[in-house]
């Protein structure tokens, strides 16, 4: 047989999907006795070259509480023309179109290979994509004309019937009319007034001309060019209109005094702009751009006062209670997701800033509707530029990365109960006999809707095994799981990917070992991440740090081999091996740490590591390290601190920085110019190779990461040292009596000290 | 001085109106037993009365017993105590002036006065009375209207009844006949019911007297023909004569009273003529205003009035003269109803002559006349009395050498400041006295320093915001357009500072109709931004920067803004406006500015859009005449609060209104009102022929000289002080007048009281104070100072008054105190203090042989008919042809005005101009302002200030017609024409000539309205049925 490994990325790329266990366990018992979960990371949109989708629809299994698709693993009767669904057993009539079927002539979807397929799907009228920007003029002229700039340019990268509207705000919120010759209009809200759907549908005079238009259709006919709503129009039509209206976008008029924050109105601006899709264009595929370049201070929403005396919250002042906006901002923001969500709406949020912009009370603005949270410092920075102009790139094909509106149906055979799922999602509330009493992260309901994702776009679904255990499966049974996401290309079409994958049983107690082989611990880690940091979010930090202890503990306790009491003799499998490393650095990183972050930057740190894929999510978890010298071809080593040699060039990547140093010889080489001089060539292209490296990665990366250079002794060095594993520090540094590496000035534990624990704890026969 | 001066000595002017009742002598004890009322309860009541308007708890609503009982049927015995010798005496005969001859007043009022012919005179009076009955009736339900009526009716019927002079059975009759109301209470009943009456009854009175107007006669005499006095009795109740609602029709006009125009259709009018024409009241023997004018005009017209006199009284507003301040405010700004204050509280109580001073404190001078100094004492600013507060003036005594100053006002001693400090000449004058015009003139300015500022800060020029209705109507009528095509080139005309380049004045612009639309015309803009605010619930100013600008700088972007608003909404379909939040936006975009301001509103419908100040229709003819009139007058909603935040912002409305329908004017103008704006109004407006006067308006409106963000101070010398201001004007407290802005038409009438002992030697002095911000954006204090004398001889306090500036403040408190009084009552009031303050001059100032005669002292000769005026003009006098809206308009105009503009707005100009000398420049002289100065012959043109009317005989010369329009004949003018050709010929040039003439320095722009033949109009009045009641119980 294969590898394991092989086999699991097999499974990656042909399904995007990547389980914590590839042999399940066949009895809820059992199951629980694994400590990892059933689960698996889910990128529903991936990438494939290879997959062509197909132009009809799929053929569902006619039972109502099913509606599974067919698919590969279905028995097929080709005489009778029956197949049986693989999950309720339900014998279905294939449909007319498919009487031609037999054992040479099958359908794609029954085809082995097939086990994710496409449709495209002719239902329904197409609507445009949508983009309306909300932009903040409260900024420094230099960064609000960077962003003008990176508005204007942002037109030409849009598809040319999308519709675009555009929102400013300040102290007042102005919506603008994007059709007007000769005077250009807006209508102004005041910006501490919250205000209803409806009021604000009114008020923007939607109510009446909208009427048609309220039941989600608001092109009857593809061909009908024009939209009746005055604020969103198409890209083509108002290109000029628009690029000048932004060209003349002024900064925020009003007066700011000493002393003062300017007076921002996001939360009204937000509401708005929700409250304007909600009323033009519900249920269909469309972005609400926020740029903002500070916190909200007034009206609904606001997170911090306007006097810049008192300063915006900290993980301290939420500690301590002291937050005074908080509570009443973040359910200010949530209501705006929700309502935002169900209309399939998204919320991207571009914030730059110095300080922190109340990305904490916002992010689920963009947790919950898929949508992109890019921090920056400023919005003249290439970072976000960059990022920026990646929303608006393009795949192999052309196409946008970029689809709308999905909804993911996960249908289970029946041993099999879904407990939820952790991502850029909402739950649709679809109760089932498929979903699991027990949640784990957003559960209840075997359906999500999420507004908006590209291809990297990742879930986590969490299952539970319901089989007892004294109801054995049958010999050679398969459990099954499908994943239907129905959604909206970026090029408006409607789709429905398929993805059908079996796993087998096996007896714990009998086949442990098979068991043990499947497990894949690099998902097993992400998955068991990000239950925590959905844990986090609500609870202490402290605690979930306890939680992820405890289950590392019984995993090792399960799956170790020794003897009691004895740490010494503790092994673990080489499945197993890189777990509790990838549990030590998770246990350091920013996700659970707030130490040393705003809430802001956690707020961030989350939202991406929620919906990234296994190999983003890992890169978060244990950051890459590279070292370049003239010992040999650039070669990943340790994160430890270790690795901290003076004649390499570390490349660090921790997916949010690129870190690039410079060991203490190559810095003073360097600086003593070397790589100047002809007959140190070699040392340039060694000074070269990490930047090149790091390019193609800054290249592909979304959202673009900072890129840091920096040497020994630098001050941004701190970015590598707090990253590495603190083998060496103050304490310990002259019990090693070596040279190489560098102590890390820290308290911290090392992974040396961690391991020694956790053994001691897993062979413990306390516990 | 003496009676007998007045009487005799000099009676020239003297009029004594002794209207004589031979058989009317039936009637006249009775007469003169209600005199007793007047005497025994009328003064105290009634003056008090008076005085308490605006109070809730004063007489008025619970009436003392004088007005009850005249209220009460004349059931009710004779509670009257018994009657005062003096009453009595009055009473059994009531005289005409010597002259019966109708025509030549001046011989009459020369003549002493004998007790005259009685037969003549008794005829008018007789005559009138019928005439007055009908128009009684509709104003006056209760009964004692009918009271009176019964016993005017008396000498109506006299006549009618038996033609010949002998009216004397006649009476009898009526009287007894239906009431039998015993003759003293019949008279109880009369005081009261003569004020009702003459309103209307003299105005068909007028007509009806005159042989040559008949139509009028009939309506006089629609009751009359058939009924025996008894159904006259009734009549009271009938609806109202037919012959009114011609004035519907008209109603655009402002002069309601006048306006009456009755069509030829009448029916039964000639019929009527026949019986009275012989025995009328001769009109002309009546005091002519005209006479009085002329005369003053010729006795000091064209010359110079130098003010260095205390208490010396100045020449009519009618009379041209040159002002030279030496000491006092001109009577241009400071005008005061007596120039001698009794001394002390009891002899005004007796006299009730409302001591009052009309303040027009911007008020435009001729160009003969210097412009006020300005005066800055540096950074301590101005001088003030330490106690009092008020301001260095020449009522400072400097003693000691000119170290210290004695307060004018208070009697403080203050040290003088150093800098200030200037030696004494042999008369203990600073030698530097006619060097600072705080010492040496009456008006002048100081500049403010910043602790007269708000919030200590320096002000920022004001701005002018136009805020223009874009709903559906405003689009059709082309007015939008219009507005904004005048705005292009009227921009370059804001006003400025006499020594400034160009005005600091900013300018901003706001359109609506259910939502606002504000406007980014920021200079450095290609285009205008148009910045639309749905959310009228809590309206707000939507950006600061690039709303109010220099027009010069941004002239490309507000012309292109100008070109654009006609066509941004020409589809509009939008019907539905708001209003408050208009002006709140207006405010609040000064206030956000940090600025004072003027907004011009133009605004075309009632505010029903759902919004704050919704307003709704409360027209209702149906109150008329009952207590519950006065709610017509008061504002709905919350337009006070608001008018509050505009005052307290420095925020001026001006409202320009183009209603074709009920807009509640009450309402709506409240802000304007009490923002110290001006109102205007459009009815039915079209653009062809109504632009040139909204225009015009328009113009001068935005061409004013004005100050903003006011506040007035009106400080007196020790012994008396200002009790109550009426004007256009908001007051947190009882002293500040507070004006968000003033300009030179507006003018705030102040009332003063007694609070001690007046001294005779010190006189009694006025100090106005007006803080506000210049057109540049400057803080200045403007001061009017003007000593009066004091006198212990009542006959001093009647000699010297100014029946111009009582009439103006009569107008005012009278027009708000309809506010919270029924309009009756207010009628009753004026009635009584007109009669009170004659009798009393007649009792202690007349010479005691005229006891029938009714004793005018010369100051007060028209006070009765100007009084008259005052009772019929249409707020006062409310009939249902007269809209609800019109009345609030003019109650809202007079309580801005100064003199000069009541005095026209009561007694209009009548101008023959089929007289005309088309050879001289000078505007023909005015006839009395009566219906029989109207001649079929005749061309007459009538001014009252806010609009004239151009009156056309039936058999006018045809050369006339010829010249002013252009067609043949008299028959060839459309009865549609109502505006003039321009022409070139004599005739049409001379009368536009006058046309501007009258129309140069008036506020309101006159609209010129043709009436040929058919329609006719009612002059004001004139004569003098009414007056003759009111003399009678003196």
């Amino acid at each position: 047989m294969a590898t394991y490994l092989e086999f699991i990325q097999q499974n990656e790329e042909r399904d995007g999907v990547r389980f914590s266990w590839n042999v399940w366990p066949s009895s809820r018992l059992e199951a629980t006795r694994m400590v990892v979960p059933l689960a698996c990371l889910l990128t529903p949109l991936k990438e494939r070259l290879d997959l062509p989708p197909v132009q009809y629809e799929p053929v569902l299994c006619s039972r109502p509480t099913c509606k599974a698709v067919l698919n590969p693993l279905c028995q097929v009767d080709y005489r009778a023309k029956l197949w049986a669904c693989n999950f309720c057993f339900q014998r279905n009539q294939f449909p007319p179109a498919y009487a031609g079927i037999s054992e040479v002539n099958q359908p794609a979807e029954l085809m082995p290979q097939f086990s994710t397929i496409e449709y495209i799907v002719q239902r329904g009228p197409q609507t445009p994509l949508i983009f309306l920007y909300v932009v903040d003029t409260c900024l420094e002229e230099e960064d609000l004309q960077a962003l003008k700039e990176s508005l204007q340019m942002s037109l030409s990268l849009l598809p040319p019937d999308a519709l675009v509207g555009l929102i400013t705000f300040g102290r007042m919120v102005q919506v603008h009319e994007l059709s007007c010759e000769g005077i250009s209009k807006s209508y102004v809200f005041r910006g501490t007034k919250d205000l209803t759907a409806k009021q604000i549908q009114d008020m923007l005079g939607l109510s009446r001309p909208a009427v048609p238009m309220q039941q989600g259709r608001p092109l009857q006919t593809p061909e009908q060019p024009v939209i009746s709503s005055r604020f969103l129009q198409p890209v083509h039509k108002i290109d000029m209109n628009l690029t000048d209206l932004l060209g003349e976008l002024q900064r925020d008029p009003w007066p700011v005094t000493q002393g003062k924050r300017p007076l921002r109105s996001t939360g009204v601006a937000l509401s708005i702009a929700v409250g304007l899709l909600e009323g033009t264009f519900p249920n269909t595929g469309a972005r609400i751009m926020l740029f903002t370049g500070g916190p909200p201070t007034q009206g609904p929403g606001m997170v911090v006062g306007d006097e810049l005396k008192t300063p915006i919250r900290s993980w301290h002042d939420i500690e301590k209670d002291n937050a005074r906006f908080m509570k009443k901002a973040t359910k200010h923001y949530e209501t705006l997701a929700h309502r935002s969500a169900a209309n399939g709406h998204c919320i991207d949020i571009y914030a730059c800033a110095l300080d922190q912009t109340g990305l904490l009370e916002m992010k689920c603005c963009a947790n919950l509707t898929g949508g992109h949270m890019v921090m920056g410092d400023s919005f003249n920075t290439s970072l976000f530029k960059q990022t920026f102009q990646r929303v608006f790139s393009k795949g192999y094909n052309g196409e946008f990365r970029m689809a709308f509106g999905a909804n993911l149906d996960v249908k289970t055979s029946r041993e099999l109960k879904i407990a939820g799922a952790i991502g850029p999602c909402i739950s649709l509330n679809a109760k089932g006999p498929c979903v699991s009493e027990n949640e784990l992260g957003i559960g209840g309901t075997s359906q999500w809707k999420i507004c908006s994702l590209d291809p990297s776009t990742t879930l986590a679904i969490y299952f539970e095994v319901v089989n007892q255990h004294n109801a054995p499966i049958p010999q050679g049974g398969r459990g099954a799981v499908q994943f239907v996401t129905h959604y909206q290309h970026s090029s408006t079409q409607k789709r429905i990917r398929v993805t059908t994958i079996a796993r087998n049983w096996a007896d714990a107690q009998t086949q442990l070992q098979h068991i043990e082989a499947a497990f894949d611990q690099e998902a097993a880690a992400v998955l068991m991440a990000r239950l925590g940091v959905y844990r986090a979010e609500s609870e202490e930090g402290p605690d979930v740090l306890r939680w992820l202890d405890r289950q590392l503990i019984r995993l090792c306790q399960k799956f170790g081999q020794y003897n009691k009491d004895d740490p010494n003799s503790f092994r673990l499998s080489e499945s197993f091996s890189l777990y509790p490393q990838f549990i030590f650095h998770l246990r350091r990183s920013p996700f659970l740490q707030v130490f040393n972050n705003s809430p802001d930057e956690s707020s961030y740190y989350r939202h991406h590591f929620a919906r990234q894929d296994l190999t983003q999510s890992l890169i978060m978890i244990q950051p890459i390290l590279y070292a370049y010298s003239f010992h040999g071809p650039p070669e990943p080593v340790l994160l430890d601190s270790g690795s901290i040699l003076p004649d390499r060039i570390l490349l660090m990547d921790t997916f949010f920085q690129i870190v690039i140093y410079l060991g203490e010889t190559i810095a003073q080489w360097q600086k003593a110019g070397y790589q100047d001089m002809p007959e140190y060539e070699n040392f340039k292209h060694l000074l070269q190779a990490p930047l090149d490296d790091a390019q193609e990665i800054l290249q592909t990366r979304f959202p673009m990461p900072r890129y840091i250079h920096t040497e020994h002794g630098g001050s941004q060095a701190r970015f590598l040292l707090s990253k590495v594993n603190p083998s060496q520090t103050h304490n310990n540094l002259y019990a090693w009596g070596q040279e190489s590496g560098a102590p890390i000035l820290t308290d911290d534990v090392s992974l040396q000290v961690f391991m020694d624990h956790l053994k001691k704890l897993a062979v413990s026969s306390a516990s | 001085m003496e009676h007998a001066c007045c009487c005799r000595g000099h009676n020239t002017w003297n009029e004594k109106i002794a209207i004589m009742s031979q058989q009317g002598y039936v009637a006249a004890p009775p007469y003169s037993q209600s005199q007793p009322g007047i005497g025994g309860f009328g003064p105290p009541s009634s003056s008090i009365h008076y005085g308490h308007y605006g109070d809730p708890n004063s007489s008025y609503s619970a009436p003392p017993p004088g007005v009850s009982k005249s209220a009460v049927p004349f059931g009710s015995p004779a509670p009257v105590g018994p009657p005062p010798p003096g009453a009595q005496q009055f009473s059994p005969t009531s005289f005409q002036n010597g002259s019966g001859t109708p025509g030549q007043q001046p011989h009459r009022f020369q003549g002493p006065s004998p007790p005259s012919n009685t037969g003549p005179s008794y005829a008018p009076f007789s005559h009138q009375s019928p005439a007055a009955f009908p128009s009684t009736a509709p104003a006056s339900p209760p009964a004692q209207l009918a009271d009176q009526l019964s016993s005017m009716q008396i000498n109506s019927y006299g006549p009618g009844a038996a033609p010949g002079s002998a009216v004397a059975p006649g009476h009898p009759a009526p009287f007894q006949g239906p009431r039998l109301l015993p003759p003293g209470q019949q008279q109880m009943a009369l005081p009261p019911a003569a004020q009702l009456p003459p309103p209307p009854a003299n105005s068909a009175n007028g007509l009806g007297a005159q042989p040559v107007l008949p139509p009028v006669a009939r309506q006089g005499a629609v009751p009359a023909p058939g009924p025996p006095n008894p159904n006259l009795q009734h009549l009271p109740g009938q609806p109202p004569g037919p012959g009114y609602h011609p004035q519907q029709a008209n109603y655009g006009p402002q002069m309601a009273a006048s306006q009456l125009s009755y069509p030829g259709a009448f029916p039964g009018g000639p019929a009527q003529l026949s019986g009275p024409p012989q025995k009328k009241l001769d009109p002309d023997s009546i005091p002519s205003p005209i006479q009085v004018i002329e005369n003053d005009k010729a006795a000091r017209g064209g010359q110079v009035y130098a003010t260095n006199t205390r208490g010396q009284v100045p020449p009519l507003v009618t009379t041209n003269c040159v002002i030279q301040d030496q000491g006092h405010a001109s009577p241009r700004y400071l005008r005061c109803s007596t120039y001698c204050f009794p001394l002390t509280a009891d002899m005004a109580r007796q006299a009730r002559i409302p001591l009052a001073a009309v303040i027009q404190p911007f008020a435009a001078v001729p160009p003969s006349e210097t412009p006020l100094y300005v005066v800055n004492h540096g950074e301590s600013g101005p001088i003030r009395c330490n106690r009092c507060k008020a301001y260095m003036c020449p009522f400072m005594q400097f003693i000691e050498g000119g170290r210290r100053y004695q307060c004018g006002f208070c009697a403080c001693i203050n040290d003088v400041p150093p800098f200030f400090f200037q030696h004494l000449d042999h008369v203990g004058r600073r030698i530097d006295h006619y060097e600072r015009p705080e010492l040496s003139l009456g008006s002048y300015e100081y500049v403010a320093t910043l602790d007269y500022c708000r919030d200590k800060k320096p002000p920022k020029p004001p701005a002018f915001i136009f805020m223009i209705d874009v709903s559906y109507r405003n689009i059709k009528s082309g007015l939008v357009k219009l507005i904004c095509d005048e705005l292009k080139t009227l921009l370059d005309k804001l006003p400025r500072e006499e020594q400034e380049e160009s005005s600091a004045i900013r300018v901003g612009f706001v359109t609506y109709n259910k939502v606002l639309h504000f406007f980014n015309v920021k200079s450095s803009l290609a285009q205008p931004q148009m910045m639309v605010v749905t959310d009228v619930a809590e309206v707000f100013v939507p950006l600061l920067d690039g709303f109010l600008v220099d027009f010069e700088e941004s002239r490309s972007v507000v012309t292109n803004l100008l070109d654009q608003i006609p066509e941004l909404f020409a589809d509009t379909n939008e019907s539905e406006t708001i209003f408050a939040p208009v002006i709140q936006a207006g405010m609040e975009a000064l206030k956000a500015a940090e600025c004072a301001g003027k907004l011009f509103i133009f605004h075309s419908s009632l505010p029903t859009a759902e919004a704050p100040g919704k307003l709704k229709n409360r027209d209702d003819k149906k109150l008329l005449n009952t207590d519950k009139e006065k709610t017509l007058f008061q504002p709905q909603g919350n337009y006070e609060a608001l008018a509050k935040d505009c005052v307290a912002n420095g925020c001026c409305v001006n409202l320009f209104l183009f209603p074709n329908q009920y807009m509640d004017v009450a309402s709506m103008g409240l802000v304007t009102m009490y923002t110290g704006g001006t109102l205007y109004k459009y009815n039915n407006f079209q653009l062809d022929t109504d632009s040139p006067q909204f225009l015009s308006d328009l113009r001068k409106d935005l061409q004013k000289k004005m100050g903003f963000d006011a506040t007035m101070r009106v400080r007196t010398s020790t012994g008396f002080r200002a009790t109550d201001f009426f004007g256009a004007i908001y007051m947190n407290n009882t002293t500040d007048v507070e004006m968000a802005a003033v300009d030179c038409d507006k003018a705030v009438t102040v009332e003063f009281k007694h609070d001690d002992k007046l001294n005779e030697d010190t006189g009694a002095l006025i100090q106005c104070a007006v803080l506000y911000t210049s057109m540049s954006g400057q803080r200045r204090i403007r001061i009017h100072n003007l000593g009066l004398n004091c006198s212990s001889q009542l006959a001093d306090v009647y000699r010297t008054c100014e029946t111009d500036a009582l009439i103006n403040f009569f107008a005012k408190s009278a027009f708000k105190a309809i506010l919270s009084q029924p309009l009756k009552t207010v009628r009753d009031i004026l009635m009584n203090q007109t009669a009170h303050m004659l009798a009393c001059y007649k009792k202690n100032c007349a010479s005691p042989a005229a006891v029938s005669q009714l004793i005018l002292p010369d100051t007060m000769k028209v006070l009765p008919v100007y009084m008259n005026c005052l009772l019929k003009s249409c707020v006062l006098a409310g009939r249902p042809e007269i809209p609800t809206d019109e009345r609030a308009f003019h109650r809202q105009l007079v309580m801005a005005m100064g003199v000069a503009d009541t005095q026209l707005y009561f007694y209009p100009l009548l101008l023959p101009i089929h007289s005309l000398d088309l050879k001289s420049d000078a505007v023909p002289g005015a006839v009395r302002c009566s219906e029989e100065r109207l001649s079929e012959g005749g061309a007459f043109l009538l001014a009252n200030g806010l609009s004239m009317f151009l009156w056309l005989g039936a058999s006018v010369s045809p050369e006339l017609i010829q010249g002013l329009f252009n067609v043949p004949s008299f028959a060839h003018i459309s009865t549609e024409a109502t505006s003039l050709p321009n022409l070139d010929n004599p005739f049409s040039k001379k009368l536009k000539h006058i046309l501007e003439q009258i129309q140069s320095q008036k506020p309101y722009t006159m609209k010129v309205t043709a009436f040929c033949l058919s329609s006719f109009f009612i002059l004001v009045q004139r004569n003098v049925p009414g007056l003759a009641k009111t003399y009678q119980w003196l």
